[in-house]
């Protein structure tokens, strides 16, 4: 997809080049299909092509970089790893994507057929040898939500031997805080024994404020989505929250917030990417990890915007802050708990502050519908689908079920539009 | 006089409505074979209407290909039920591809809807693929009598495995009416529990080819409790719906 040639640091990864190759092309065809082929699309997105177009190239040289310089690599599957302790370590933190079908045949050999999409396509990813985020990692984080990645990092971890898990409650009395705390401070002992590095009150407040610098970037982007006409598509947004998994903090919130000045004098001007009045739809579910474009893809070739994810790539990740007011490194620990505590997946019990969250954000964007997007065998979320159904009550709401495949790409198609057409 | 025209390009049948002047005029019905566009353009040749709007599954085809404008079959159904049956709030259609539930308000509009994911059960595909593995012709499939049988059942909804089923029932000397009646009363379970799950409110109405199942109808008439209405030409509603809706351009 670039211009340098990478493959010599790709054969130092131990990537099945071949393979790899075809993968690059396949993500470079449906990028220009699906994102270059948008209309009215903000100047600052330039550099969101530049970063997909370099994802395997230029921030895997970074990343191989930082390793000869001593710096740890560390992969993560979920929102609830302390990325702020990573930081403080000095490491390099990279939220591992598996938004494409790939090595399904052989992920079979290890788990079950009816497993989520997510689940299947970070073990294909590993066994197919094609993710260089993956290869490059020295630790991959792992943790006790749903029981699918509970029992797949068990395989994971026999076959890489890099896999340290975090266990995650499932509710959130005070035992479960206690439990979680020391959970926190324990993957900061594995962070400091791995990079060799003491973490420090000035390491916590200084990359505290990187990881809430990007948050805030974040949150800016998605309270600008609320304009209409909406400044910035459904499709641009979510690339933006998904390149925040793996881009630079620092150079990543810069640039997010240059997008965010130009969005601004859009939502000044009264510009957008769709006329004003266009039918918008806030999205509700499981993550969308790269390239998982699908739905948006469909929702915005039909003539309406997705405003919103209030997803783990998306809300969940951005919604809060951390609290920044810690004297001491036992007090940022308890901070940082309490910060991650406060997310509301669905596998946790009760989860009634989604419900309370998907209806306030159904109202701030002014979404006229909400689609509520379960991955295929994703139970928590298929689950929770119907009590949001009943929660959401001002606007229509639908139920999709889906995974990676194109298979259903017409149906869904069908029941997108059908949708649609009664919120007009 | 304004002539309008609805196409509704399912994935079995090509099916055309010409409205004159606000009044029904022709009905056309043709196999959408492997080349539906084809199939599409003669049509409106033939029709020479000032305005057409396309619906069904290959109502892409005619968008892409010309400035046709569509909607969703869905849209369609709905305002074609209504227009046979003005008290019309329930729609069910057992389409080629897919089965759809549609709940209107009381002025017709779109209130809610269902459709089965992805695979065939409980679909159009899988009366037709069952009546051939018993050897019916699609007509005579539902002219089987729902009284006087044992309770078979057939467990499996999967298409591919319950032809198998079929087939070793049919090996063990199971009567062929029997196992029809067993087809199509696990079709119309299916299609109950959809209409349960949307909102059962009367008229109810069958609407789509597989209205003309006698057979399933009566099934869903006791499945539901309700009488079930089905239009002297079911198979017409999408293409009446998209041809009002032309109509009004
Ligand atoms: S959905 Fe739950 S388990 Fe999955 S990434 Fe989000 S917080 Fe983690
Ligand atoms: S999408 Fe659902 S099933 Fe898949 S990993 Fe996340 S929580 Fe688990």
């Amino acid at each position: 997809m670039s211009g340098k040639d990478y493959t010599k640091m790709w054969e130092g990864l131990g990537l099945n080049l071949e393979n790899h190759a075809g993968l690059l092309g396949a993500l470079s065809k449906a990028y220009t299909d699906i994102y270059l082929a948008q209309k009215n699309r903000p100047k600052a997105m330039e550099y969101f092509d530049f970063v997909i177009s370099e994802v395997h190239g230029l921030r895997i040289e970074e990343i191989v970089n930082a390793k000869e310089s001593g710096r740890k690599v560390v992969g993560t599957f979920c929102v609830y790893v302390p990325e702020e302790i990573v930081l403080a370590a000095d490491g390099v933190c990279i939220g591992l994507c598996a938004g494409a079908e790939v090595g399904s045949d052989e992920a079979e050999k290890f788990i079950p057929r009816n497993t989520c999409a997510l689940i299947k396509a970070f073990m294909g990813f590993k066994l197919s040898r094609l993710c260089p985020y993956v290869e490059s990692a020295d630790l991959i984080v792992g943790e006790t939500t749903c029981d699918g990645k509970k029992k797949a990092y068990e395989s994971f971890n026999d076959i890489t031997g890099k896999v340290y898990v975090m266990e995650i409650p499932h509710m959130k009395n005070a035992e479960d805080r206690k439990l979680w705390l020391s959970e926190v401070k324990r993957f900061k002992d594995k962070m400091e024994a791995l990079s060799g590095k003491k973490i420090s009150l000035e390491g916590l407040k200084k990359t505290a404020a990187v990881v809430n610098a990007k948050r805030k970037a974040l949150q800016r982007l998605s309270k600008l989505r609320a304009a209409d006409p909406a400044p910035i598509s459904g499709l641009d947004a979510l690339l933006v929250n998904q390149v925040s998994f793996y881009d630079d903090p620092q150079r990543f919130t810069e640039m997010t917030n240059k997008l965010c000045d130009e969005l601004q004098e859009r939502v000044s001007n009264g510009t957008g990417v769709a006329v004003k009045g266009a039918p918008r739809i806030l999205i509700s579910g499981s993550p969308m990890a790269i390239p998982n474009w699908k739905l948006h893809a469909i929702i915005e070739g039909s003539g309406a915007v997705a405003v919103g994810e209030e997803s783990c790539i998306g809300e969940r990740n951005h919604r809060d802050l951390l609290d920044e007011n810690f004297s001491n490194v036992h007090e940022a620990m308890e901070k940082l708990a309490s910060r991650y505590l406060g997310i509301d997946c669905a596998c946790f019990t009760p989860n009634t502050e989604r419900l309370d969250n998907i209806k306030a954000l159904t109202k701030s964007l002014h979404a006229d519908g909400v689609i509520h997007y379960s991955l295929q065998f994703c139970t928590p979320y298929m689950m929770e689908a119907y009590k949001a159904e009943k929660a959401v009550t001002e606007v229509p709401f639908m139920r999709i079920e889906t995974d990676y495949s194109m298979e259903d790409f017409g149906q869904l198609k069908v029941r997108v539009e059908a949708f649609i057409e009664m919120l007009k | 006089m304004k002539k309008a025209l609805g196409v509704d390009i399912g994935s079995r049948f090509i099916k055309a409505v010409l409205l004159e002047g606000g009044e029904f005029s022709v009905f056309r019905s043709l196999d959408t074979s492997f080349d539906p566009l084809e199939r599409c353009k003669r049509l409106l040749e033939e029709m020479s209407a000032e305005t057409v709007i396309a619906t069904g599954y290959g109502r892409h085809l005619l968008e892409v290909h010309t400035d046709i404008r569509t909607i969703t079959e869905i849209k369609a159904f709905a305002r074609g039920a209504r227009a046979m049956f003005p008290s019309c709030r329930t729609i069910i259609d057992i389409g080629g591809q897919d089965t759809k539930v549609i709940s209107l308000n009381d002025e017709g509009i779109v209130k809610k809807f269902e459709m089965n994911d992805r695979c065939a059960a409980g679909t159009g595909k899988f009366v037709e693929i069952m009546a051939k593995a018993l050897g019916y012709s699609l007509e005579d499939f539902g002219h089987v009598s729902p009284e006087g049988q044992a309770e078979l059942q057939i467990n499996s909804m999967c298409t591919v495995f319950a032809e198998s089923e079929v087939i070793s029932l049919i090996t063990k000397g199971v009567g062929r009416e029997e196992i029809a009646l067993a087809l199509h009363r696990s079709v119309a379970n299916r299609v109950v529990s959809m209409v349960r799950r949307v909102a059962l409110e009367e008229d109810v109405v069958f609407a789509g080819g597989c209205a003309k199942n006698n057979l399933l109808r009566s099934l869903l008439e006791s499945g539901t409790g309700k009488t079930i209405k089905v239009a002297e030409n079911p198979e017409i509603t999408g293409a009446l719906g998209a041809a009002l809706y032309a109509l009004e351009k």
